[in-house]
């Protein structure tokens, strides 16, 4: 039962959209599949004591390449997409190789990466001339903006699935990671690096792959994020408070299980549109507000997260048998 | 943020005096310090140090929104003009000269606080090993709770500094707030004289750079330069060799 309960979930998400086509719900799950796979994409290494602030920075890059290639070089996405990952995983090495090298972890970690999220934001501001800076910038429409060589479709199913895609390959990729050695090299050197080497541990390979692994499935997120809603700001993409948004969203949903990034992403995202709706633009902040209580309250209360701590629940009750 | 709306709403809004308006602020924020460390972190003293991080930026989106709902998202500022002094053919504001002044003094005064005073020692034990200092007789708690107030009081000294310069809107502790853990972190955690040098270090590449190319280069080659200095000097600028 539980084994096939992943199956039947999915096959339900990909009927989803040619039994109930209503545009607006239909964005928001698009939103919020695209979302998820970036809050993913950092737990994969966030789960590891690997706390990487610099996130909204790959992010910005994954968005800024691809558009920037396709308006200024005419490459399709189908070829920016890969320079944006590789220029994404580029700068994650560049950055995270001298860290681990130099034995630079924790506070500092994360510290060194918010500093890199702040360089990516203001390269973007800066170079206004070619990125629109802080107006944001839209990536050319192609044949009325339908057109598969572009990677620009008007209808939302095709989106819809291609998200759901995509945040599937995430959650396979979290899965691969949870079963590798990788994963146990890993949770030795979030324990205590020096005993990890001792064991024949490579400290510094390790935690390298699964940054540069990280970085450039957030800048798959950022990419996509950019096709989808052919319009980008630094705001939105990069810079340090999308770095934060997707650690809280982390911790809100659970760091340690699967789905919980998803769930995080859920639970922000429709909070943030269900006070905007009932409130209208009276609810300015109250989103926000309601957002930084819980996730206060999470942290002292629940640190595994909703998810987490449901699944904790429900094991303690002898629910589970596997 | 807090404390410069503090400064706003008193100073503005009630007409009060404005020496009497610093000091109600600087009180104030340092007994939200003091309330943050009770309720939030506290707690978490025990749990992994990047949650006590965590959570304290929940409190930062908490009270961002707070201001939104209650303040809204103009930008305000308390009108005040102070005097341009004319030096030797420079332009000095005299907000700044006071806002240096200020926090020279502060810098001075808690610098003595720490080394000169019994409390200050007890401060400095505790940053080094949390565990033994309640063996050796000191009350582990009273001094976390005086930390957090002086911590928050000297925010909202710097409050009291800033707003005189810059506007007051929702979200203006996010353009000092990274910046500020960048710099302690740059003089490395701790060293006071380390700080000092960062902030000026900081302050003169940005604005060096923002005078050649524009103010996000200047802050790019901050950042830049705070990234490299991490993997040359991770204790630090002015960490003492061991």
């Amino acid at each position: 039962m539980t084994r096939s309960l992943p199956w039947i979930g999915g096959a339900a998400l990909v009927a989803l959209p040619f039994v109930y086509r209503s545009p607006y719900p239909l964005h928001i799950l698009i939103i919020i599949l695209i979302w998820s796979f970036a809050y993913t994409s950092w737990s994969v290494m966030g789960r590891f004591g690997l706390v990487s602030l610099g996130h909204g920075g790959f992010m910005g890059i994954g968005a800024y390449v691809t558009a920037l290639a396709w308006n200024y070089g005419h490459v399709s996405p189908w070829i920016g997409i890969p320079l944006a990952l590789l220029a994404g995983a580029g700068l994650a090495a560049l950055v995270a190789y001298p860290c681990f090298r130099f034995r630079i972890t924790g506070h500092y970690f994360a510290l060194v990466t918010l500093a890199l999220s702040g360089i990516v934001l203001q390269v973007i501001t800066a170079t206004r001339d070619h990125t629109g800076g802080s107006l944001g910038y839209t990536p050319e429409r192609y044949h009325g903006g339908n057109s598969l060589w572009a990677l620009q479709f008007s209808d939302k199913t095709t989106w819809y699935l291609i998200a759901l895609a995509v945040w599937a390959v995430g959650l396979y990729v979290w899965h691969r990671v949870d079963r590798s050695m990788l994963r146990y090299a890993l949770e030795a050197i979030s324990e205590d690096e020096d005993a990890a080497a001792a064991t024949g541990v490579h400290v510094t390979a390790e935690k390298l792959k699964i940054t540069v692994l990280s970085a450039a499935m957030t800048a798959l997120a950022g990419a996509l994020y950019c096709q989808y809603q052919m319009f980008i700001s630094p705001d939105t993409v990069s810079g340090i408070s999308v770095s934060l948004q997707m650690v809280f969203a982390v911790v809100v949903g659970g760091i340690y299980v699967s789905l919980g990034p998803t769930i995080g992403a859920v639970i922000t995202i429709l909070m943030a549109e269900v006070l905007r709706i009932s409130f209208g633009t009276r609810a300015v902040g109250w989103d926000n507000l309601v957002y930084g209580v819980l996730l206060v309250l999470f942290i002292v209360f629940l640190p595994k997260g909703i998810l987490g701590s449901l699944l904790d629940l429900r094991r303690r009750a002898g629910w589970i048998s596997s | 943020m807090l404390g410069m709306y503090g400064m706003y709403f008193l100073y503005t809004v009630y007409h009060a005096p404005i020496g009497l308006a610093a000091a109600v602020c600087i009180l104030g924020v340092g007994i939200l310090g003091v309330m943050l460390h009770v309720l939030v972190i506290a707690p978490l003293l025990g749990a992994a140090p990047i949650n006590q991080l965590l959570a304290t930026g929940g409190v930062l989106f908490f009270l961002q929104s707070a201001a939104t709902v209650l303040f809204g998202i103009e930008f305000k500022n308390l009108g005040l003009r102070l005097p341009v002094l004319k030096v030797a053919g420079m332009f000095v504001s005299f907000s700044r000269l006071l806002a240096f002044a200020a926090a020279l003094i502060g810098m001075v005064l808690v610098y003595l606080l720490l080394t000169r005073t019994y409390t200050g020692t007890a401060i400095r034990a505790i940053a080094q090993d949390r565990q033994i200092m309640p063996l050796m007789g000191v009350n582990s708690r009273r001094i976390y709770l005086i930390t957090s107030g002086l911590g928050g009081a000297l925010a909202g000294l710097a409050a009291c500094l800033l707003v005189l310069q810059y506007d007051v809107h929702p979200f203006v502790g996010l353009s000092f707030g990274p910046i500020t853990f960048l710099i302690c972190v740059l003089g490395s955690l701790g060293n006071f004289v380390g700080g000092f040098v960062a902030a000026f270090v900081f302050a003169e590449i940005i604005s060096v750079g923002g005078l050649y190319l524009d103010l996000e280069w200047g802050y790019v080659f901050a950042f830049a330069f705070f990234i490299v200095m991490m993997f040359v000097r991770p204790e630090g600028l002015m960490a003492r060799r061991s």
